[in-house]
């Protein structure tokens, strides 16, 4: 009983403990090295799972407290403090199965391109484990670093030239935005006196008006170092590029790097400028809704634009950060709801696509892509390639007709349209903007609305116009069809999270109210600041 | 003190910004090892200036608190050091590889028209 008040630290611990015990086995024993991190992120699944319950479990309304974790023994606005509500437990339960998936796929090949793969994975881990669990913004500083370090590796992971020179820009961008999150965090300091974000909240409605302005400051510094890593538009002209650059597992564990953005800004919105905010009230929500929309109309462009696959699926991650920042901009119960499945929905498709596109790549010609000179510098490569692969694993039979039937599915996915869980997000969205639960009349609904409601539905039908486009291309135009070499290993990840999309879908009711009860948490922050400040020691919260 | 800090931020600010516009990347890692001074120092104003004040209670207890700087902003410094040194070092092994790999110092690893 004891130790089930510890499993809040496991999704930090575990990652880490793992990752420095691959460090000590050697680069030759590959089977080993992959176990082990296979082994460890099946226990992070069944981990974030459990704590899925233990979220879930904490009845709603007056009283109710999150469980709230004191690393150090200290009574809780000093020291660090781990924090599990419903909106983190998700977040931690989203980034195990997509791991355990990506790093499945990367057995096939990809983790004996270069050194460190599985450390540098688990170290990534980790990071996001903790970012999501942390309650105290400065920790939040360290562990987004942490992840962000490992990610520089990752990019890197490979190497080439293309790969290098993204990840400098990569870095570079990180570095600064880094700082920006610093200055933030330090006059948010300056004017309140806590870095604990429960606290933080009680504080925040006593500022003395004249401090305001710096505190808005403060704010919206550390608003923009959230925004350039999910990718707001006029600040995501770093992501296409470095996420083509990556290597396809990457790539996929990448999609959930832009929602860590988006969570902490979900996050810090409603608790610090929430309904209790008194004049602070909706700071900065005008600017994500509006930021949001432009960033969906960008993509969008983006994407009926894209000839290579990479970018394609790189401006997807970007309509579907731009849709999630209007949807917390609205600020909406119901339309936050709709945004946390849409969020699960198009991370797990997103990331299918990523590592989708790999495999269909093996099945074009060189020389189909606009990058003909690239491509063929890769083909007289191919050769010693393809004989290396041809031991390794059980070769998929019928793999051009799985493509396929997976691409469909990611197409459907990303547009939007039933029968899968695209759907329903979208169309639980829309019912959260458009109101019809509470019947509002249409001239109620501001134009604005209307607007997202228009751009929503227009950047699905450009996915949609822009996958059967790539598509044919794909699957149908092509005179002399090579038949891609794809390993079991590396088409079960794939279908593994397509079918968690169906199941989503399937049991669309369970996870809806499980999103709702979330919303409606973190519409009402004071379970969040009572399970943090009531705690003074661990397992202190009341259970 | 106020005014030297202030004015020492800032210049460190403007020299670091201008320089990670540059197209350079030695210019590159420079410029954001000036902002990160200018960023250290800025947390470091945060706790508010004193003089001759510790962060750290002596070993005769606690005596009135505010006789002591504040500590957190200094902790802070720290960790934000280490990261940001570690962080350079990576990204100055990036570079040197780009560097290798292009055959060029441009950011974008060729040289503009």
């Amino acid at each position: 009983m004891d130790w089930a008040k510890h499993a809040l630290i496991v999704p930090i611990l575990l990652p880490l403990v793992t990752g420095a015990a691959l460090l000590l086995i050697d680069e030759t024993r590959h089977t080993v090295k992959a176990l082990v991190g296979i082994a460890s992120t099946v226990m992070l699944v069944a981990t974030a799972f459990a704590l899925v319950q233990l979220a879930g479990a904490v009845p709603e309304g007056a009283g109710a407290m999150s469980s709230a974790y004191a690393v150090g023994n200290w009574p809780a606005p000093f020291a660090i403090v781990l924090v599990l509500d419903r909106l983190s437990a998700l977040m931690l339960a989203l980034t195990s199965i997509l791991a355990l998936a990506s790093l499945v796929f990367s057995t096939a090949r990809w983790d004996r391109m270069g050194p460190h793969f599985h450390t540098l994975f688990q170290f990534l881990l980790m990071g996001l484990g903790g970012a999501f669990l942390t309650g105290d913004l400065f920790n939040l500083f360290v562990f987004f670093e942490v992840t962000l370090a490992a990610s520089y590796g990752l990019l890197l992971h490979g190497s080439g030239a293309f790969r290098v020179r993204s990840g400098l820009h990569y870095i570079a961008i990180n570095l600064a935005a880094s700082l920006l999150f610093l200055i933030g965090v330090s006059l948010i300091y300056g004017v309140a006196g806590t870095l604990n974000m429960a606290d933080l909240a009680v504080r925040l409605p006593a500022v003395p008006a004249e401090d305001r302005m710096l505190l808005q400051a403060g704010a919206a510094i550390l608003g923009v170092a959230f925004l350039v890593k999910a990718g707001m538009w006029p600040l995501c002209f770093w992501l296409p590029p470095a996420y083509m650059a990556a290597a396809a597992p990457v790539a996929a564990i990448f999609v959930l790097l832009t929602k860590v953005g988006v969570y902490v800004l979900l996050r810090l919105t409603l608790l610090l400028f929430g309904s209790e905010a008194g004049e602070l009230t909706g700071f900065g929500g005008a600017v994500l809704l509006w930021g949001g929309m432009a960033t969906v109309a960008f993509a969008t462009s983006g994407v009926l634009a894209s000839q290579a696959m990479g970018r394609l699926a790189g401006y997807s991650v970007l309509v579907s950060s731009g849709t999630l920042l209007a949807a917390v901009g609205m600020g909406d119960t119901a339309v936050v709801s709709g945004a946390l499945f849409y969020l699960v929905s198009s991370t797990f498709s997103t990331a299918a696509f990523f590592m989708l596109i790999e495999l269909v790549e093996r099945a074009r010609e060189p020389g189909a892509d606009l990058l003909t000179v690239t491509m063929e510098a890769y083909g007289d490569e191919a050769d010693p390639e393809e004989n290396e692969k041809e031991e390794v694993g059980v070769v998929m039979p019928g793999a051009l007709a799985v493509l396929g039937v997976c691409f469909g599915c990611v197409a459907l996915l990303l547009a939007g349209l039933p029968p899968l869980s695209g759907f329903i997000a979208k169309f639980a969205m829309l019912t959260g903007m458009l109101n019809l639960d509470g019947l509002a009349t249409p001239s109620e609904i501001p134009a604005r609305t209307w607007l997202l409601v228009a751009l929503l539905i227009l950047s699905g039908l450009a996915a949609l116009v822009a996958m059967m486009r790539t598509g044919i291309r794909t699957f149908w135009a092509p005179l002399e069809v090579i038949v891609p070499r794809v390993l079991v290993v590396e088409v079960a990840p794939i279908v593994a999270l397509l079918a968690l999309c169906l199941a989503l879908t399937i049991e669309g009711g369970a996870m809806i109210s499980y999103t709702e009860a979330a919303a409606r948490s973190l519409h009402d922050p004071s379970s969040y600041i009572q399970g943090v400040l009531g705690t003074s020691h661990p397992g202190a919260d009341g259970r | 003190m106020e005014l030297t800090l202030a004015i020492a931020i800032g210049v460190l600010t403007g020299s670091g910004v201008w320089l990670i516009l540059r197209p350079r990347t030695y210019q590159l890692v420079i410029g954001l090892s000036l902002l990160s001074y200018a960023v250290n120092l800025f947390i470091f104003s945060m706790g508010r200036l004193r003089v001759g004040a510790a962060p750290v209670l002596g070993a005769d207890g606690m005596g009135n608190p505010a006789g002591y700087a504040d500590p957190v902003p200094q902790a802070l410094v720290l960790t934000a050091i280490v990261i940001g040194f570690a962080t350079t070092a990576l990204l100055l092994v990036v570079l040197l590889v780009s560097r290798g790999m292009t055959g060029s110092d441009h950011v974008d690893g060729r040289e503009s028209g």
